[in-house]
């Protein structure tokens, strides 16, 4: 019983969350918790706030009412890297790449928050400074292998193909050693087989690391074989939120969906 | 690209700039006969050399800044001048020793270019570059308005000694420079493969995404005008004490734009694309020295020197050529070379 406890603690608790553009409401009242060792779905239609969300927990956005807890700390007044620092990873709806650099120096930089040697020692680039280049590396190919991507290592991100982007995204994100991962939309534009090997990486690491993932996506089926709770929003509201199937069935989220009869 | 039969053992190796004894050869071999070439080189090519090192400092300290960290700047020439006349004014006026005033010279200037950066906090390109633009302006009309500085006469420091050895020829200077241009390139290749070369490559590419990977934008934007601004302030000090004399005609917005025509000529975001660009831009402007008598007496309506303009119009047009037809400059072509030349006689 103890290790369900714990499994269903929230890591972050969202309340009364309230974002205004002007006079268009993005997100108004939205209260969820993150809990530890949960894939969390959040669907809606477009438009319907699902970016903004994440957009509050990581910090572009800064909320006029309601607090975001991480740990008992609220997060809506730190900036982007303060919560980034935090281990607070996410990737993008767009793919927001190192477009100059190889995937693997993309890789490299999401070591940021965990490298300590400064200018005047980058500059010299020997004994720690090289030590610790080595280390990080080493964490790096453990996420490249994880993914199977050791065949682009060396390419350029550009040039690579949507698909591949998308994987060097979530790459990058891991390579942070998050505490908690989310993601936008990671199969969003991928053909069948690219999703499916998506939904694999998600569930490999998930089991492997055991973090909170929240996880944007539009499609379905994914979303039901992988989630263990699912978040509805709709107009920028919290429609339903609860298990896969109970959400399935729930009226209002039919409703949303297919529009009033 | 690896050379066929290279592979990497490790990721020691593979992060290694210098990798196979070959490597080695060439490089101890180009620094000797570097080092010796004040013997046997003419006194021309000694001074040429000089002048190349120094720039060579100022466009890395630019590399850095602009093709690293996205910031473009025009403000290089005023942030040299702060390092000229720093040195100038600590070894005439405080009997502080050169080799003291060199690193002093660097701090102060990257000194200013944190307070000339910080406008890079709030808004970029086009904009940025109007900014620096006016920083430039601001510098040297305070040198120019204040009474240490020596005003429109400018100052006149020595050449730097050690014991009882005055470095007071060119050819002298030449160790000096050359050693300190070899150190600050070490330097900043370097700092390009580290920690934070990597967050200003964030910047550069993606500032978005670089703050959700960590970077802090405020600090590494001024860290990479600092950085920067203390390539330009050394390279200032050595000019400075090489020439020995500083007055503001040796730091005016056509130097500032000089060296960045020097880097996109040579290549945004590379170490040799530094070497290549000065390389360029100096030789350009010697084969300009050169032709303009002979243009002058060919054609007369120019006037007596039409060096001056010719060499404007030359520089505009190596820009305008580069822009078009290779924007990423003359280290693009280099790899592309490398790469060719590595795969031969296969085309892929
Ligand atoms: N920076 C902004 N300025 C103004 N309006 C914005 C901004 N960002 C988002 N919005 C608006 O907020 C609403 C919610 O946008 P959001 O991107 O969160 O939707 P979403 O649920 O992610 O949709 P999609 O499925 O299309 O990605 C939209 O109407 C959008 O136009
Ligand atoms: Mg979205």
């Amino acid at each position: 019983m103890n290790h369900l406890n714990s499994e269903d603690e929230a890591v972050i608790r969202i309340q009364r969350l309230s974002l205004k553009f002007g006079g268009l409401q993005a997100l108004s009242d939205v209260s969820v918790d993150i809990r530890s060792g949960k894939i969390l779905a959040i669907i809606g239609p477009n438009g319907a706030g699902k970016t903004c969300f994440l957009n509050c927990i990581n910090g572009f956005y800064h909320p006029y009412e309601g607090e975001i807890l991480y740990r008992e700390r609220d997060l809506t007044r730190l900036k982007p890297h303060q919560i980034a620092s935090l281990g607070i990873a996410r990737t993008f709806q767009n793919i927001e790449l190192f477009s100059g650099l190889t995937a693997l120096d993309n890789l490299m930089s999401a070591r940021h928050i965990h490298m300590r040697r400064g200018a005047l020692l980058g500059c010299l680039f020997f004994g720690p400074t090289r030590r610790e280049e080595i280390a990080h590396r080493e964490r790096v190919e453990e996420v490249i292998d994880l993914l199977e991507m050791a065949s682009i290592r060396k390419k350029t991100v550009g040039s690579l193909p949507y698909g591949q982007r998308k994987k060097v995204d979530l790459a990058r994100a891991l390579c942070m050693d998050p505490s908690i991962l989310l993601l936008d939309e990671p199969m969003a534009g991928m053909n069948v087989e690219e999703k499916e090997d998506m939904a694999r990486f998600i569930l490999d690491v998930y089991e492997l690391k055991k973090i909170p993932i929240v996880l944007i996506e539009h499609d379905m089926d994914v979303v039901m074989d992988i989630c263990q709770r699912i978040v509805v929003l709709d107009f920028g509201r919290k429609l339903a939120e609860g298990r896969p199937q109970e959400v399935k069935d729930n009226e209002r989220v039919i409703r949303a969906y297919l529009g009033e009869e | 690209m690896r050379p066929c039969g290279v592979f990497d053992k490790s990721y020691a190796l593979d992060i290694a700039i210098i990798r196979t004894w070959q490597h080695w050869a060439i490089l101890i071999s180009a620094l000797l006969v570097l080092y010796l070439f004040p013997l046997f080189g003419s006194y021309y090519l000694v001074s040429f050399i000089n002048l190349l090192s120094i720039s060579i400092i100022v466009v890395l300290g630019l590399q850095i800044v602009s093709g690293l960290c996205g910031q473009i700047s025009f403000g290089q020439a005023a942030f040299m001048a702060v390092g000229a006349y720093t040195s100038s004014i600590l070894t005439i006026r405080y009997g502080v020793s050169f080799w003291l005033a060199l690193p002093l010279s660097g701090i102060m200037a990257g000194a200013v270019g944190i307070i000339g950066g910080a406008p890079s906090l709030r808004i970029k390109g086009m904009y940025l570059a109007m900014a620096t633009i006016a920083i430039h302006f601001v510098v040297i009309w305070l040198i120019l308005h204040m009474q240490i500085t020596g005003s429109f006469k400018g100052l006149y420091p020595m050449p730097p000694t050690i014991g009882g050895f005055e470095f007071d020829s060119d050819e002298r200077m030449f160790y000096i420079i050359v050693t300190v241009m070899i150190i600050m390139t070490y330097g900043a290749r370097n700092l390009m493969r580290s920690k934070v070369g990597r967050a200003f490559v964030a910047i550069r590419d993606n500032d978005l995404a670089g703050e959700v990977m960590g970077v802090n934008l405020y600090y590494n934007k001024l860290l990479a005008f600092f950085i920067s601004c203390f390539y330009a302030g050394v390279a200032g000090s050595l000019w400075a004490h090489l020439i020995t004399v500083v007055n503001t005609e040796q730091f005016t917005l056509l130097h500032a734009l000089e060296y960045v025509g020097m880097l996109i000529i040579g290549g945004m975001g590379s170490i040799p694309g530094v070497f290549f660009g000065v390389l360029f831009i100096r030789i350009l402007n010697e084969l300009v020295m050169f032709a303009s008598p002979a243009l002058a007496k060919a054609v007369p309506w120019l006037g007596s020197s039409p060096a001056a303009s010719l060499g404007l119009i030359a520089f505009g047009l190596a820009m305008a050529v580069f822009l078009v037809f290779e924007p990423r400059g003359l280290a693009h072509r280099w790899e592309i070379f490398k790469s060719s030349y590595r795969l031969y006689p296969f085309a892929h």
